[in-house]
């Protein structure tokens, strides 16, 4: 990634000129969390007070970034709050609890009403997102100390919004690189065609980030892993940025899940060399080995867990601080105000597509390297021959 | 920690997991194995052409330097028969003019010796003939003077006068 000296200094200089505004955000932001965990705890105590018009702003923002970054059971694309009117579509609830229920999203009407299936009573918690079993009246109650409601939670396989977006994803990625698979036969080994775009990219993963990583004898059975990875979490982050309202990567699950396969792949593919670099680890003394035996095989876990968490961690933080600036416009409402604040999201808007490409080219190459030292060769008894 | 495990969510993990393989596999065979196929052909080809160009950048040059040399070489030979030639008929004419001398020398000789000989030959017939001549002259004389007294006086006085005169 090159950023030619000029935008860099000027992102600098936009920075630097918005750093008075932005401390000044940061305590209002804090105060705006103080005060909506003041207006919560009424709420909860029954006490229910009038909030005062900037606070009720503050609140509703807080709201709906909460909202934003979970996952959701509807696809909403725009509010309309004096209404409550939703833009958007609903999405097919698939739920196993003592047999399968199928319903549509819409009978939860965003979490306002309790939707009735085969005889069960489910509703959808605001704090959480998630779909609790509950009786005809929809309580919910909540455990003092966790936090969390008491109520069963059913497995809930329905296609959420973060399901529809990979799935979104997957098929803009098929169809992508697929148009580009076909175009080279087509047009004589030269690429054509919008997937075009994408050729570069594949070629630097080949060249810089599997090759050096995990060397030219073995990097060609985890290249399809890579490329997938790389593109997969390319696109997810994008697609975050876009006014669609999708996190997906900054979802945990998905992380999750990323990570899993990495840390699978990885382990699944060792040799006897990354086993023994583990257990008894070569050319230390033996007392020594017995100590990094569990050190190691604690970092075996610990890579892909920092994986997840760096995706997850960058993508969620992004879309949290974002949004915070959007909404920081709603709450200035002064042109002058706003429009800082307008600007510093713009930039940050900018520095976002950069996490997003980093991110996803972290992910990889991380990957990579982990795939190289499973696959490494034994250098030791090399040297030992010559 | 307990915040991050509550938002685990099993149905969207078996959701993304399936997704997820399933692309993996599908562009596998659809997209990555065609895509670095045909850009790994692509690059053999262009580093095939541009050793098959350095090939015959080298061919062309060594052809380039082997016709420099044949040139030369001709060339040498050219001025190595040129040069011959020149010597030989600068000999051939030394040759043929110390041949054409040595022959006129000896036909020169020989001439003269011919000469010589031809005059001794010519003084001894003149010597005889004289002789003959003066003897018959001398006979004709005698028989003549001795025809009369006072003529063979005269004779002998003349001879004896002129023998004075010698």
């Amino acid at each position: 990634m090159v950023i030619s000296n000029k935008p860099l200094r000027f992102i600098l200089a936009a920075l630097v000129a918005c750093l008075p505004l932005m401390s000044f955000s940061n305590t209002e932001k804090d105060s705006a969390h103080v005060q909506t965990e003041e207006a919560h705890g009424a709420v909860s105590e029954g006490h229910h007070k009038g909030h005062s018009e900037p606070t009720d702003v503050k609140s509703k923002i807080k709201a709906f970034i909460d909202h934003h970054v979970l996952d959701s059971h509807d696809f909403t694309l725009t509010q309309d709050n004096e209404t409550g009117k939703y833009y958007g579509f609903s999405l097919p609830i698939i739920i196993w609890d003592n047999g399968l229920h199928i319903f549509s999203s819409s009978k939860f009407d965003h979490g306002n009403s309790v939707a009735e299936s085969n005889g069960s009573y489910y509703t959808i918690n605001h704090h959480d997102g998630k779909i609790y079993r509950t009786d005809a009246s929809g309580t919910i109650t909540e455990n003092e100390e966790t936090g969390h409601p008491d109520n069963v939670r059913p497995l809930d396989f329905s296609i959420t919004k973060t399901v529809v977006s990979i799935f979104a994803a997957a098929l803009l990625m098929f169809f992508v690189f697929s148009s580009l698979a076909k175009s080279y036969a087509k047009n004589g080994g030269i690429a054509s065609g919008v997937g075009r775009i994408f050729e570069p990219l594949v070629v630097y993963i080949r060249d810089e980030v599997a090759i050096p990583n995990i060397g030219e004898k073995h990097y060609r059975k985890y290249m399809s892993y890579l490329l997938t990875i790389f593109f997969f979490v390319l696109f997810l982050n994008i697609f975050g940025l876009t006014p669609l309202g999708i996190n997906a990567t900054g979802n945990l699950t998905i992380t999750f899940s990323l990570a899993i396969l990495t840390f699978l792949i990885t382990n699944l593919t060792a040799n006897k060399n990354y086993w023994g670099h583990i257990f008894w680890m070569p050319g230390v003394p033996k007392p020594m080995r017995i100590i990094l035996a569990p050190i190691e095989l604690l970092g075996v876990f610990i890579k892909p867990f920092s994986l997840m968490i760096r995706l997850y961690a960058n993508i969620f933080a992004g879309h949290i601080v974002l949004m915070s600036i959007i909404g920081l416009m709603f709450i200035f409402k002064s042109w002058i105000g706003s429009s800082l604040s307008f600007g510093l999201s713009f930039v940050l808007s900018i520095l976002e597509i950069l996490v997003a490409f980093l991110q996803a080219y972290i992910f990889t190459m991380l990957s990579a390297l982990y795939f190289g030292s499973a696959v490494e060769e034994h250098h030791h008894e090399g040297e030992a021959h010559h | 920690m307990d915040k991050l495990i509550y938002q685990f969510e099993f149905g969207l993990f078996f959701w993304q997991i399936l997704i997820f393989v399933g692309l993996i596999l599908l562009l596998k065979k659809f997209a990555w194995k065609p895509i670095l196929d045909a850009v790994n052909d692509r690059e053999q080809g262009i580093k095939d052409a541009l050793l098959s160009a350095e090939n015959a950048r080298q061919e062309m040059q060594n052809l380039q330097a082997d016709n420099q040399r044949i040139l030369n070489e001709a060339r040498a030979e050219r001025d190595a028969m040129l040069k011959e030639a020149r010597e030989m008929r600068e000999k051939m004419i030394t040759d043929s003019k110390n041949e054409a001398q040595a022959q006129g020398q000896k036909m020169i000789e020989q001439a003269k010796a011919a000469i010589e000989s031809e005059k001794n030959a010519a003084m001894a017939e003149l010597k005889t003939q004289v002789s003959t001549l003066s003897l018959s002259i001398a006979e004709k004389l005698l028989k003549e003077e001795l025809s009369n007294k006072e003529s063979q006086t005269k004779l002998v006085e003349k001879m004896l006068g002129d023998v004075k005169l010698n």
